[in-house]
């Protein structure tokens, strides 16, 4: 009451729950490793193989390395979006993290949000660390189409993280929600051509494989690499996703 | 000397203005009335228990205070504030210590009074609050490392640190140790005696009779008594107990004849009686008018225990 000292506000409410949330970030270093970590280190082993750095005339003379950078960049989205984001966010409803903040004049929304914002600012940086490796070790060029390889980064990183957000949506605790993570995490790299690159698929598999998110970011991520404006069906589809996901995972998540 | 928490100083007073008041709230689960009916105020200034057994309605009831559930019907309101429709204004003057919640667990002591303090806009120092609750050695542990007792502590730093008019403490001691919770309930007095209105929810017949000013016994959604602990207790049929071994045997008329006479037992030539102070009066007189010693004679008050036990009976 009147005789408790108020102190002097130096930080909004939201920049200080983004603050912590951004120091428990930096205290997961095996999360950190494979956001920052493992995309990268693919991408220099994959690089190691001598044939994938030999042009190929079947693939319009590109190298199997030109075409797994955009692949890597895609990996660095879904590890964020399905193996770390889910569990944390799930973990925080069923401890009662996000009740307890509800109590407050904040919004818990604010503790969803700060996660986003960091693990995609990671995902980011584990794209930009993989197109500078690409460039340096590989001589992979950077996108041609620069414009265009934002749109459909920022279109995938849309769905991968609607994605996320609806696994911690159905899942009522965090080891579930790792769990549904790790199931969906192999078909999406499978997908985003981490085993085979979409443009090598067979044609039934590749149409398939071009309607599912990460297919159809792979393609155009490839696209825009190249040089070419990707194509607006590959966009389409991506933004389909996101919309729907996204719509998904409000319409089911709880906050308890 | 800093300004703050400087506890014990001011003395509580009770206002006889309500800072809470609920009105015929209701709230069911699928059918099941968890709250029927409920209504009580609380004033400003006091310790206000809500009792009950487990399942009674406690903690959807403060949940409904807190804004944190939507009453079916009826009226809650705090500092005059509707806690669903002015969530933001009633969070600035209510704090709350949560049942079953937990923080970051990498998240350290400090970093959660600093959180929590930004959150609010006119917040306690938090340093002179983590001194008084005992955490000062703790500002660099991390939550998951924290004993019962320290989380608990914590909590309540959090519910106050927005400087609040009330606080809600929901199971406050559950799971803490005999020790641990004799030192709670001494912060609990403290935060009173700066002039914080407490609502406690507890199924610790000791504590609310040590805390409490006024008490609600839930049961089944329905308030069955609210008054004082002392009222309580001297509610339930026998609140004075007199036991002794007469040193020669007594008549049974005589016995039976007794003034507020609640219960008679003879066992093994030990006699207990339940009754009031009206029933000791007179088993002295009668004792001296036959000349009969009584061997360890003992009268005790009925404890809440009692009390609750018998305005729920009908759970048992």
């Amino acid at each position: 009451m009147s005789a408790i000292a108020p102190t002097v506000r130096s930080t909004s409410p939201r920049a200080a729950v983004l603050r912590a949330e951004a120091r428990l970030f930096r205290r997961e270093p095996g999360t950190l490793f494979w956001i920052l970590g493992f995309p990268p280190l693919l991408l220099v082993i994959l690089g190691s193989i001598p044939s994938f750095r030999k042009a190929d005339a079947g693939l319009g003379g590109l190298r199997i390395i030109d075409l797994y950078v955009p692949i890597l960049v895609l990996v660095a989205l879904i590890v964020t979006g399905l193996q770390t984001m889910p569990p944390i966010i799930t973990g925080y409803r069923e401890r009662g993290i996000l009740r307890r903040m509800s109590a407050t004049p904040v919004k818990p929304s604010a503790l969803l949000t700060a996660q986003m914002g960091l693990n995609g600012s990671a995902a980011i940086v584990s794209a930009l660390v993989c197109l500078a490796f690409g460039r340096i070790a590989f001589d992979v060029q950077l996108p041609k189409q620069a414009a265009g390889y934002a749109l459909a980064l920022l279109l995938a990183a849309a769905a991968a993280f609607a994605l996320g957000a609806l696994v911690s949506a159905l899942a009522r605790t965090a080891k579930i929600a790792t769990a549904i993570g790790s199931a969906v995490f192999f078909p999406s790299m499978f997908c985003a051509g981490v085993w085979l690159p979409v443009q090598s698929m067979p044609h039934v598999l590749r149409t398939i494989v071009e309607l599912t998110p990460f297919g159809a970011a792979a393609r155009a991520l490839g696209q825009a690499a190249t040089g070419d404006w990707p194509s607006w069906s590959h966009l389409g589809v991506l933004a389909v996703w996101a919309v729907l996901l996204s719509a998904a995972a409000a319409k089911w998540f709880r906050w308890e | 000397m800093p300004a703050g928490w400087s506890f014990g100083e001011a003395q509580y007073m009770t206002t006889n203005r309500p800072i809470v008041e609920v009105g015929n709230l209701r709230k069911s689960y699928g059918g099941r009335a968890v709250v029927d009916d409920l209504s009580f105020t609380v004033d400003e200034g006091e310790i206000f228990g809500i009792l009950g057994p487990n399942g009674a309605g406690k903690t959807t009831t403060v949940e409904c205070v807190e804004g944190l559930r939507v009453p079916d019907s009826g009226l809650v309101r705090v500092a005059g504030l509707d806690p669903v429709a002015d969530h933001a204004a009633v969070t600035q003057v209510l704090g709350a210590q949560l049942q079953e919640s937990e923080l970051q667990a990498k998240l350290t002591v400090r970093e959660a009074l600093e959180l929590y303090a930004a959150l609010y806009p006119n917040p306690a120092d938090w340093r002179p609050l983590a001194e008084r609750l005992g955490l000062t050695d703790q500002l660099t542990s991390r939550f998951g490392v924290l004993s019962g007792g320290q989380k608990q502590r914590l909590f309540i730093a959090l519910a106050l640190i927005g400087n609040p008019r009330v606080v809600v403490l929901d199971e406050l001691t559950t799971g803490l140790d005999p020790r641990a919770r004799r030192d709670t309930w001494e912060v609990v007095e403290d935060v009173r005696a700066r002039g914080v209105t407490v609502l406690l929810v507890t199924h610790f017949m000791e504590e609310a009779q040590r805390l409490c000013d006024r008490i609600a016994v839930i049961d089944k959604g329905k308030i069955t008594a609210l008054d004082t602990p002392q009222g309580l207790i001297s509610r339930t049929a026998g609140s004075t107990v007199i036991s002794f071994t007469p040193s020669a045997p007594l008549d049974d008329v005589d016995l039976a004849g007794l003034p507020a006479l609640a219960s008679i037992e003879q066992k093994d030539g030990r006699i207990t009686l339940g009754g009031t102070d009206e029933t000791v009066t007179a088993v002295l007189s009668l004792l001296a008018r036959h000349r009969i010693t009584a061997h360890q004679l003992r009268v005790t008050d009925a404890t809440l225990d009692d009390a609750f036990l018998d305005l729920t009976g009908a759970n048992s």
